[in-house]
């Protein structure tokens, strides 16, 4: 650390020759086909590379719920503990719209629409008035939550839906990787459902948009000198009310969002919100708060631990996403990509 | 503690009184169903209160604590589910169930104080819900979604210490024993220093204080208190499953610690009464099913008049009700 020049650069160069090291061996995992002692030691092919692509499409998910989340509490320091409740409300809004004007994309944008206005109507009306009061904030999004879940409860029942996708999207494709040679010497490809997939892409593509937003305008500037420090940024003539309202509601319609896509791939029930905010909290646990880039980390490393967790050590799945978050307190309290306060 | 006890000596003595009469007058359902939740649930409260008022720590994982000594009082004494149950005496059962769980609540504490203030509340939190799914995931240990049922509470001094007034004094006892225990540990060294902690870190850092090390033991004295009452709480209802420390219940201990007060030790318990009365009573007014959202309003009332829950809003009242002497 002293020497620091060389020293991290040569350390930078090694991050980078183990991160080429980890990408061949998964490209060969994905694209070779297996010999017979490795179908033994990770079941199959087919269930390996099953799990990535599940863990990956999962990772996508939580990305777009932990990206609001990380915002928020990276620019007004409020936990916002009804994050989950609003995955939750933008699932069942998504759900009505979809069912009743049989239009799915209709279900998506009001999923959206929607609970940004209610994330807006909460900023300005309730997180406002305690301001620069963190505990007192968290509380009341917990106070919120409860009521929320509560009330879906009482207007969804307890039942399970499932939010129909139209029809261009259902199907599988057939994905240019072998999972086994069958003994006439035919070879199986893998099938993955289109709709995950396409999940994925678009997981992707708002990633880029909001970190382009971030990063190339003068709106996602004031963003980031605000997570940095955001009483400069106010006495820089920056109205952060304003700021803070668009964030909140922005990363509120990422959850409402993504409770529609989440809900169209897997399903709609009581839970889902507390489920969603754990992970929320885990990826900016690991991601580091206020961080894009550390939201995508985050929720790879956990989309990817869930997903294969469940298929090699099913009644041990979660410890795994426990041990990266207490493993990345122990290295780096601050988080992967945090920055030291 | 003597000059709390100088100042709210006749009201100690009314409580004192009240309390161990109350079975006298009380039906059996008070006597648990209130008077014994109350205790159990206002020890669990205690034991945040003592991490958040003094430690300036807020923890969600507080029932997970009471859940581990819950959980070791399964397996390690005599269950009816047929998995584990080890059948141990309860008198070696207990302690190691309080032990254990003091244990994982330091444990908690040494993950948690690596950061510091709001990222506390995230990362119990999120401990305690990683809990709840892994005991709900797992059936070796915690036998699943289903848990452990046929739990029993010791009989000796030929009384069953599950009957309603034995288990109604034990609480009690425990109770106070507790809550004495913090307002004396408040006036300690340790007291005073975890308060200074609390109110300025770095400078205790920089007079030498280990600061983490005061943390994990004010963590680990909380875990205590904790583990009792979640031993308390398998003995009465005689079973345990991931529903028991699922994030509700993690944030109901929360509500109850807000909503009583967090600045002194008798709010918990407060608190914990007002909950419990609540829980039993709103359904006759609002029905079974809508209590959540009663509860939720209350508490968020709650938080935006009075940041210091009820003990605040009596502060806030008193002045106002005592007559000032002429002068």
């Amino acid at each position: 650390m002293s020497l620091s020049e060389p020293a991290s650069f040569s350390r930078r160069q090694g991050w980078g020759i183990a991160a080429l090291l980890v990408a061949a061996v998964l490209a060969w995992l994905v694209f070779a086909i297996w010999p017979d002692w490795l179908n033994d030691v990770l079941i199959s092919k087919k269930a390996f590379v099953s799990a990535i692509l599940n863990g990956l499409t999962l990772a996508g998910l939580y990305f777009l719920v932990a990206s609001g989340f990380t915002l928020i509490f990276g620019l007004m320091r409020n936990v916002n503990l009804a994050h989950g409740s609003l995955y939750l409300l933008g699932a069942y809004i998504g759900y009505e719209v979809a069912d009743r004007t049989g239009v799915w994309l209709l279900g998506v944008a009001a999923g959206f629409i929607i609970v940004a206005l209610v994330g807006l109507v909460l900023q300005v009306l309730v997180f406002r008035r305690l301001e620069g009061d963190d505990l007192r904030q968290t509380l009341v999004s917990i106070g919120i939550s409860i009521v929320a879940a509560d009330l879906m409860l009482a207007v969804w029942s307890g039942g399970t839906y499932q939010i129909i996708t139209p029809e261009w999207l259902d199907g599988a494709v057939v994905l240019p990787v072998i999972t086994a040679i069958k003994s006439d010497g035919s070879t199986v490809f893998l099938k993955y459902p289109f709709y995950r997939l396409v999940v994925l892409f678009v997981a992707v593509a708002i990633g880029i948009g909001l970190w382009l937003a971030l990063n190339k305008t003068r709106i996602g500037m004031m963003i980031r000198a605000g997570v940095d420090d955001r009483a400069m940024l106010s006495a820089s003539g920056v109205n952060v009310h304003r700021v803070f309202a668009l964030v909140f509601a922005v990363g509120a319609g990422l959850a409402g969002f993504a409770g529609v896509v989440g809900g169209s791939a897997l399903s709609v029930a009581p839970g889902e919100d507390v489920r969603y905010l754990l992970t929320s909290l885990v990826v900016v646990i690991v991601g580091g708060m206020g961080s894009i880039s550390g939201a995508a980390i985050g929720a790879l490393l956990i989309g990817l631990a869930e997903q294969i967790g469940l298929v090699y050590f099913p009644t041990y799945g979660i410890v795994l996403t426990f041990v990266i978050m207490v493993v990345t307190l122990a290295i780096r309290p601050q988080g992967i990509m945090g920055a030291r306060r | 503690m003597r000059a709390e006890l100088q100042r709210h000596g006749p009201a100690y003595i009314a409580l004192a009184l009240a309390l161990l009469l109350f079975p006298a007058i009380a039906s059996d359902f008070f006597l648990t169903q209130i008077g014994g939740y109350s205790m159990i649930f206002g020890m669990m409260a205690l034991s945040l209160m003592v991490l958040a008022g003094y430690g300036g720590m807020v923890s969600l994982a507080q029932i997970t604590v009471a859940g581990v000594a819950g959980y070791s009082v399964a397996v390690f004494g005599v269950n009816a589910t047929g998995l584990l149950g080890f059948g141990w005496p309860w008198w070696v059962v207990a302690p190691l169930a309080v032990a254990l769980a003091a244990i994982v609540s330091a444990l908690i504490g040494w993950i948690s104080v690596r950061t510091d203030g709001i990222y506390t509340i995230m990362i119990t939190l999120a401990i305690a819900t990683a809990t709840y799914y892994f005991t709900q995931q797992n059936a070796e240990l915690f036998n699943g979604h289903s848990g452990f049922s046929g739990l029993r509470a010791p009989e000796f001094w030929g009384l069953v210490w599950r009957d309603p007034k034995p288990f109604y004094y034990l609480c009690l006892t425990l109770a106070v024993i507790a809550y004495l225990a913090v307002l004396y540990g408040a006036q300690s060294t340790f007291g005073k220093t975890l308060q200074a902690i609390r109110d300025n870190p770095r400078r205790m850092r920089a007079v030498g204080y280990d600061v983490t090390a005061h943390k994990v033991f004010a963590w680990f004295l909380a875990g205590i208190i904790a583990g009792v009452a979640g031993v308390l709480l398998v003995w009465f209802n005689g079973r345990i499953s991931p529903g028991t420390i699922g994030v509700g219940a993690a944030i109901n201990v929360l509500i109850i610690a807000v909503i009583g007060g967090l600045k002194h030790p008798i709010g918990p318990f407060i608190g914990a009464l007002v909950v419990v009365l609540m829980q039993t009573f709103a359904i006759d007014i609002v029905g079974a099913d809508r209590f959540n959202t009663l509860i939720g309003l209350v508490f968020l009332v709650i938080v935006f008049i009075s940041p210091d829950g009820l003990l605040g809003l009596w502060g806030r009242v008193k002045p106002h009700l005592v007559q000032q002497p002429l002068r």
